[in-house]
């Protein structure tokens, strides 16, 4: 073989290559459209500045409002004491901080390891069978439906369902169990459907490259495909604890409402959020309702910057 | 009779995606402790046949084979697929290390199939990334993650990773087309040194690369109907000099392809 004929056709190639010149008669009219197109770049840039400065702005109007009213209040004594209950709302709020923390974990507690298994079985198990008639696969293609439509209805309706069933027919009353099963139905969709999504974002070839070494399939999702999902969950179960905090419609008709101290699961109680709403509404004490909504503000805040702490030393500690 | 000791038989073997048939009728022995390329023009069905031997094609719904393979005269369709697995390792197109440290990804086979023995662990991943050419550059820290290597030490990563499991067969998917020439380069030597050991079976669709680096050569081409078939497979010499078949030599002198 000749040196010339290592590529085929090379030599015209190289030939064509060094006899192009620039074209510099048609560049008149780019410079003219560059105008236009600087414009509409400007025009779309202000829009969408203007959008993040009044989102940014109404959050910091309610942040600041809140706070205002009610930080007065706020002091060593009105953590520490339990309210007193009555019409003028005396006392502090000491015990439903501790019924939110029990509801939160008991929550979870319930969610997390139905929901991520269920998101598991959708991603891995289940996905195998799109396409395919059966009776499974109709089952599956009900249960996605099923979750779908879950994570869009309205809190009161769990609330109810949860009243019904746990408080009702399973004879728990109203209490911090019956609040945490209908919580957990409430947040199951949320926590399904983020581990899901990133349960598919899990690159193919890590578990192609597991199967291809004699890895079980089960032992791919649990040591490649888990791990590499986990900051993904955890974000799901995150966005869960704070659904929890913030609800109030189902734990007004699971949960009692009572504002004493919790001693087992059986009892009754009110989260935060919760209080805030029977002292806004059954009380006078309007500023103690801020105070509790800044307390509620904090927590929330706190718990984001905690978990996503976590989740980044785990990226971190893998990546 | 061949003048080669045979590691995998294929006889007749045919694969489906649904109605559509990518393979037909592909019969070839594949010899034992040598390098054989698979060579063609993209979309042929190299990929997919490769796939077969350790029967990853099966992932993919819809898919059903009939023909026989058999390696050392045991049919690999009715063998256990993880055992199969462990025998015939594999090393993808791009490199693709977990996102664990340089140890745990090549434990990460021994520890599947069950050891659990820390120090017998550490001499696996020491003999395994020896093997790889690997070892000198990464041994003082093992405990870096695999994602932080370069292309090319990923690539020998994966490769350290599938010799892990002490395989008869690797079988590697361009297992350089992500790389640059001097990483390529590095491969192809490694390969040189694993055939004493292994038999490998390589797919690439650099055709110099399959000249350069194997012993034996098949050439696969789509037919009318677009299912990938085996045109020829001889000593790589004889194909890319005297050719026996005519698509053959219109491929590796570039005429189409």
């Amino acid at each position: 073989m000749k040196p010339s004929e290592i590529v085929p056709g090379g030599a015209a190639l190289m030939e064509a290559a060094e006899n192009t010149e620039p074209q510099s008669q048609s560049i008149a009219w780019k410079r003219a459209s560059l105008a236009g197109r600087r414009r509409v770049q400007g025009v779309a840039f202000s829009l969408l500045w203007l959008a993040g400065l009044i989102t940014i702005a109404a959050l910091a109007v309610i942040v600041i409002f809140v706070c205002v009213r009610g930080i007065g209040e706020i002091n060593f004594a009105f953590l520490t004491t339990p309210p007193r209950g009555g019409l003028s709302g005396e006392g502090g709020m000491s015990t439903t901080i501790v019924t939110t923390l029990l509801l939160v974990v008991v929550t979870i507690v319930i969610a997390a390891p139905l929901g991520v298994g269920a998101a598991i079985y959708l991603a891995e198990y289940a996905a195998e069978n799109r396409g395919v008639r059966g009776v499974i696969p109709f089952l599956v293609s009900i249960a996605r439906t099923g979750v779908e439509t879950l994570a869009g209805v309205p809190s009161i309706i769990f609330g109810l369902f949860g009243y019904a069933l746990f408080v009702v027919v399973m004879h728990f009353g109203f209490s911090i169990l019956s609040g945490a099963l209908a919580g957990a139905c409430l947040i199951l969709p949320v926590i399904i459907r983020t581990t899901e999504e990133t349960l598919y974002t899990v690159p193919r070839s890590y578990r192609e490259g597991s199967l291809a070494l004699g890895a079980t399939k089960w032992q791919t999702i649990w040591n490649v495909v888990l791990p590499t999902a986990l900051p993904g969950i955890i974000t799901g179960i995150v966005l869960s604890v704070g659904r929890i905090i913030s609800e109030t419609a189902v734990f007004y008709v699971t949960l009692g409402g009572s504002h004493n101290m919790p001693t087992s699961l059986l009892d009754p109680g009110r989260t935060m959020a919760l209080h805030l709403f029977y002292l806004a509404t059954d009380t006078n004490a309007f500023e103690k309702a801020m105070a509790t909504g800044v307390i509620l503000i904090i927590s929330t805040i706190l718990i984001n910057l905690i978990i996503n702490t976590i989740s980044r030393r785990l990226t971190k500690v893998r990546g | 009779m061949v003048p080669f000791k045979v590691k995998i038989t294929v006889n007749r073997y045919n694969l489906y995606y649904g109605n559509f048939r990518a393979l037909r009728e592909v019969s070839v022995q594949i010899p034992a402790n040598s390098i054989t390329a698979i060579i063609g023009p993209s979309g042929c069905g190299k990929s997919t046949f490769l796939r077969t031997f350790n029967r990853m094609n099966e992932l993919i719904a819809g898919v059903r084979v009939d023909g026989e393979v058999r390696m050392d005269d045991q049919d690999i369709f009715t063998s256990d697929v993880v055992e199969l697995r462990r025998r015939v390792g594999m090393v993808f197109q791009r490199p693709n290390p977990f996102p664990k440290s340089i140890f745990d990804n090549v434990a990460y086979g021994p520890r599947a199939h069950g050891l659990k023995d820390r120090a017998k662990l550490a001499e696996i991943v020491e003999r395994s990334l020896q093997d790889a050419a690997l070892w000198d550059e990464v041994k003082d820290d093992l405990r870096k993650s695999g994602l932080a290597l370069s292309g090319g030490q990923q690539q020998r990563l994966c490769i350290a990773r599938a010799l892990a499991v002490q395989p008869e067969v690797l079988l590697m998917d361009e297992p350089a087309s992500a790389l640059d020439p001097i990483a390529t380069l590095k491969i192809e030597e490694l390969i040189q040194t694993l055939k004493t050991k292994y038999t490998i079976v390589i797919v690439t669709h650099n055709m110099q690369q399959a000249a350069r680096a194997s012993d034996h050569t098949a050439f696969f081409m789509m037919d009318e109907e677009r299912a990938g078939m085996l045109v020829e497979f001889g000593p790589t010499k004889q194909l890319f000099t005297s050719p026996q078949d005519q698509r053959t030599e219109d491929y590796i002198t570039g005429r189409f392809g």
